[in-house]
């Protein structure tokens, strides 16, 4: 009797074993990002940007060309990319401080400029790799090291919906938001980041999946309460859903 | 070529241009303007992409991208812009990608004004941005040595795989000046094994970064940066002379200001004064050899520059109390005369106190 594989790594990741704690779904994220590639078939013709955050030795993790770049920058890097090299896939992976704090202005240009690449947005609700303070996507009520009374609205402002607001512009051509809660989530996740890259390829326009993720370690709770917190505190917060999609307006 | 009179700032573009560039990621600020708009009508011509960006934080992160495939690429901007870029620089330096970075420098601190200055020497010289790095900075005197030094600036930058700056104050950037381009087509660049164009018949994964967590891993990344400073430094340093076989007194000044301090120093001469200048063309990595060689000889050097006094500590470096050096400067976007420069001579022979 001849034994069927049912589960492959994938060939678009490396094989380094990746340094995220237990229950973050960085490496979920990062699997079914190669995934895609892999499937469709243009790992060589790829050239991937990593940001600054818990995500920033990701050069090392994806098989496929790779720039490291500063902290929120990599839109601009990638644009830098793309505008160079427009027939190569060109795709950026950052957290919610490095795009939502820091680099807000390179994103929200590289999507009004229509740039041609796609964002995979990793939205945490916490800077991870800093041990755990306060982001733009931080929930009302969070505990965070810079917030440890709980975020509240009046001193420290609301939660930024960033699908929402980039979706506004025009030069987005396809921006969803997804979750890495449960495996029916992650085969959403799948087909919406297929779905943007697929966009990519055809010269459309700039794409962004934004991914809700865990982070056990600053959020003080476990991988299991984790993933029930993704779905309890943050869906409802931040809905999962296609906020454009340019080839259903066409 | 014929000679062509053009203003300063399109003698850049079209040198750069013609030096292969075909990538610019700029911001709109005075007195460089007028290069960001050559450029958006000339790159399209040659086949090139000019992109005007949201902030000279991702012009510089743009060139960073468009460097990392080994493109030619380049950027430019004046004071309160080049503090921008400082990351971007630093970033560039650490990951060893090639670009050009031009400074039409004026007066500071802060928004300052958008008249010419030299006062950007500290930032130019020693790296700007964080960590241990130096990037060749190359200073131009007139719109011919621009046009000259263009392709100069990006075979280094790709040579040694730096960043290199084009400092130029904002004299240089508005003034017209017929210029004359060399004849010579970059045919081909140098091949770039590292550049991450997607991994297509090269066998695997190529990583540009700047980081690396482990302590003796950086440590020896940047024993590597230093000895690449140190040839840079041993190859690359340019300097001009003028009347110094003879002098007494030597000024020192770079750009436009060495221009009018030339202009003094023959008023000098005429009466009677030995008086001599070095120019050097990098400031970084800065000459020595001159200095070397007249310190012995000389009563006295004086820095001559468009600042409250930047340049004037390398000299004093490379004089290394052989002889007093003192200095004259203006600042603020006041562009020093020559008469006034003269009259500083006069003093200046007149006794020097050690
Ligand atoms: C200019 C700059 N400022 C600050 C930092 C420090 N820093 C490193 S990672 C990080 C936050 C990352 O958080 P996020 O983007 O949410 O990613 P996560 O770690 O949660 O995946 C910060 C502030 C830096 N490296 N560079
Ligand atoms: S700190 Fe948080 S985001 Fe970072 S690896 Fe750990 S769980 Fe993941």
């Amino acid at each position: 009797m001849t034994m069927k594989p049912v589960f492959k790594k994938t060939k678009g990741l490396t094989e380094k074993a990746t340094h995220y704690c237990p229950g973050c779904t960085h490496g979920i994220i990062h699997r079914v990002v190669a995934e895609v590639l892999e499937e469709m078939d243009v790992l060589e013709d790829t050239i991937g940007v990593a940001s600054v955050g818990c995500s920033v030795m990701t050069y090392e993790y994806f098989n496929c060309d790779m720039t490291q770049s500063a902290h929120g920058r990599a839109p601009a890097v990638a644009t830098g990319i793309k505008r160079v090299l427009p027939d190569r896939i060109v795709f950026t992976y950052q957290g919610d401080g490095d795009l939502a704090a820091i680099g807000i202005s390179e994103a929200i240009h590289a999507a009004a400029r229509g740039e041609n690449i796609t964002i995979i947005f990793v939205n945490n609700a916490i800077y991870g790799m800093t041990g755990g303070q306060m982001a733009p996507t931080t929930l009302i009520g969070q505990k965070t090291i810079t917030s440890p009374e709980g975020r509240e609205s009046v001193s420290q402002g609301l939660p930024m919906r960033v699908s929402e607001m980039i979706a506004t512009l025009d030069g987005a051509a396809y921006i969803e938001r997804v979750s890495s809660h449960d495996v029916p989530h992650i085969a959403k996740m799948k087909k919406a980041i297929k779905k943007a890259f697929e966009i990519q390829k055809k010269g459309l326009g700039f794409t962004m999946i934004e991914v809700l993720s865990t982070c056990p370690t600053n959020w003080g709770i476990d991988a299991i309460e984790s993933l029930e917190w993704v779905k309890e505190n943050m869906i409802p917060v931040y809905p999962l859903k296609v906020f454009k999609n340019l080839e259903e307006v066409k | 070529m014929a000679k062509l009179l053009m203003k300063g700032n399109e003698v850049i573009a079209e040198a750069a241009v013609k030096a292969g560039c075909r990538y610019f990621f700029g911001y709109p600020i005075t007195p460089q303007n007028e290069l960001v708009t050559y450029m958006a009508k000339r790159l399209p011509e040659v086949g090139g992409v000019f992109l005007q960006a949201e902030s000279e934080i991702a012009a510089i992160n743009m060139v960073y991208g468009a460097a990392g495939t080994g493109a030619r690429v380049m950027t430019s901007t004046s004071s309160p812009g080049y503090s921008l870029k400082q990351e971007g620089i630093s970033y560039l330096s650490g990951a060893e990608l090639p670009a050009v970075i031009c400074n039409i420098s004026r007066g500071g601190p802060g928004l300052g004004n958008i008249q010419p200055a030299q006062s950007d020497y500290f930032q130019a010289t020693r790296g700007g941005g964080h960590g241990d790095y130096y990037l060749p900075v190359f200073a131009p005197a007139s719109l011919q040595e621009v046009a000259d030094l263009m392709g100069d600036a990006f075979d280094v930058a790709d040579k040694y795989r730096t960043p290199v700056l084009i400092l130029a104050d904002g004299v240089l950037g508005q003034m017209m000046e017929p210029v004359e381009f060399s004849d010579k087509v970059v045919e081909e660049l140098p091949k770039k094994d590292w550049a991450t164009t997607g991994t297509r018949g090269d066998g695997g994964p190529k990583i540009i970064t700047s980081l690396d967590l482990d302590i003796g891993g950086l440590e020896a990344h940047n024993s590597r940066l230093k000895d690449k400073f140190e040839n840079i430094t041993k190859n690359e340093i340019r300097y001009e002379e003028y009347e110094i076989e003879d002098a007494e007194y030597i000024l020192v000044a770079y750009g436009s200001v060495a221009r009018i301090a030339m202009s003094a120093i023959k008023l000098a001469r005429k009466a009677g004064i030995k008086v001599g200048l070095i120019r050097p063309i990098t400031l970084w990595p800065y000459p020595q050899e001159p200095f070397i060689k007249t310190r012995d000889k000389v009563k006295g050097y004086m820095s001559v520059e468009m600042s409250a006094g930047q340049m004037v500590e390398d000299v004093r470096l490379a004089v290394n109390g052989h002889a007093p050096v003192s200095f004259y400067g203006r600042n603020g976007g006041v562009i020093p005369t020559h008469e006034e420069i003269y009259e500083k001579i006069v003093q200046l022979s007149g006794g020097v106190k050690a």
